[in-house]
């Protein structure tokens, strides 16, 4: 009975990899609605600060802001690249990674050279095998996202920006739709393309600036594009932990598939066996 | 019945507050500043501090601490944006963040491990210095 010993191995394996993907699959659904909590909670600061800069486009600030200003010609563009830290969640950053492929094959064609920043392991471990040019990351984010990690590396990005050494800035990550869909995303950050709020009231007003516009207006941008990369990392956490779920149940699903059929074989060739050794006793006894 | 104001604070992780109030007092970044119904538009950076909300049909004011933001003004809403991470002019936050861009520009140009090593160490450390900033400064607060 080598074969049948054999079958009891692979599914004694099997059983123990569904075990493990069973295991992913809860801890992946209970860590998901906090991802999601957080995701909503990070919402109401975006919606306010970006009421904040429709009002400021109205009002008649005599300080235009560079992040406002489109270059004519763009020779560089710096990129954001917001990936997971671990793997096993589907196609959730394959998708994403394909999408930032299809862009640096875009810009490489056209001759723009590209930096990267990577948030989280998979992106950065993927710009590195293209050899891209990675300016600042960061990885090992945990559950939570944390202002606090994404300011240093928004930060690298936002003085090239200010001092020309990137003419556009690009964010990639992926966008929650659901439970079930994720969707990679790609926007632009910078220039700040000035939204529908462009039609200039007929009153004549602006703000009370303290101490000063330029110093106002410059911390307010800041703090308005690292809303958004931290609306973007909250939202790819979320994903995350969806897309892992969804991928253990379907690998948990799979392997409950694949060990029916294995017991199926299992008890069909136990059964061969066993014919086969009463038809000899049989045969044998006949021929006494 | 007096005039209202609407107020928000929010924070990148969490909203904070939101509701009327008759005035609310901010620790603006040239002095408090407090604010009534139809007070002029402004915007203006605010200091760590606590924000003191008055809402109506009440006689204490509500105390609420901001690490730092920024506060916006329009006629009926007041919008605070608070900051979650300790920022501002502290200059051993400044350094900090500093070191944590060198270590980054040196994690770029990783020619050799032994830098890569020191770069990380500097890296650790910086962050360690900011997690310290935050945590006198909650322990003061």
């Amino acid at each position: 009975m080598a074969a049948g010993k054999e079958i009891r191995t692979k599914i004694k394996s099997v059983e123990n990899t569904r075990k493990i993907t069973k295991a992913m699959e809860m801890v992946a659904a209970s860590k998901m609605r906090k991802a999601q909590e957080r995701m909503k909670a990070a919402r109401p600061y975006a919606e306010k600060i970006a009421h904040v800069m429709a009002h400021l486009s109205q009002s008649h600030s005599e300080y235009k802001h560079p992040f406002y200003v489109a270059r004519p010609d763009i020779k560089r563009v710096g990129l954001i690249v917001v990936s997971t830290d671990k793997g096993l969640c589907g196609g959730l950053n394959t998708n994403a990674l394909r999408m930032v492929l299809g862009k640096l094959k875009d810009w490489e064609a056209k001759g723009i050279e590209v930096d990267v920043t990577a948030i989280g392991n998979k992106g950065l471990g993927f710009i590195q095998r293209l050899g891209g040019n990675i300016v600042s990351e960061a990885t090992g984010l945990g559950d939570a996202p944390h202002m606090e990690r994404l300011i240093g590396p928004v930060n690298v990005m936002l003085e090239n920006y200010k001092a020309g050494k990137i003419d556009a800035l690009y964010l990639v990550y992926s966008r929650f739709i659901n439970t079930m869909k994720q969707e990679a995303q790609f926007t632009q950050l910078l220039p700040l393309t000035a939204e529908a709020a462009v039609e200039k009231t007929t009153a004549y007003w602006d703000y009370i600036y303290e101490p000063e516009a330029k110093t106002v207006i410059d911390v307010l941008m800041e703090r308005y594009i690292e809303a958004l990369i931290y609306q973007a990392v909250a939202e790819n956490m979320a994903c995350e932990q969806s897309a892992r779920m969804v991928a253990m149940k379907a690998a948990s699903d799979n392997a409950k598939n694949v060990i029916g059929e294995l017991k199926l074989v299992y008890n069909k060739t136990r059964q061969a066996a066993i014919t086969k050794e009463l038809s000899e006793i049989v045969s044998g006894a006949a021929a006494v | 019945m007096a005039m209202t104001i609407h107020v928000d604070i929010v924070s990148a992780e969490a909203s904070i507050y939101a509701g009327s109030a008759e005035y609310v007092i901010v620790p603006g970044e040239m002095g408090e500043v407090g604010i009534h119904p139809r007070h002029a538009p402004m915007l203006t950076r605010i200091k760590p501090g606590s924000v003191r909300i008055k809402k109506p049909q009440e006689d204490t004011e509500d105390l609420i601490f901001v690490s730092g933001g920024i506060l916006e003004v329009q006629p009926h809403v007041v919008t605070i944006l608070s900051d979650t991470a300790v920022r501002g002019a502290d200059l051993d936050e400044a350094r900090a963040q500093e070191a944590k861009q060198r270590a980054e520009e040196a994690m770029r140009n990783r020619t050799s491990a032994m830098e890569y090593a020191q770069a990380e160490a500097e890296l650790a450390m910086a962050v360690a210095q900011l997690q310290a900033i935050e945590k006198l400064r909650r322990r003061k607060v």
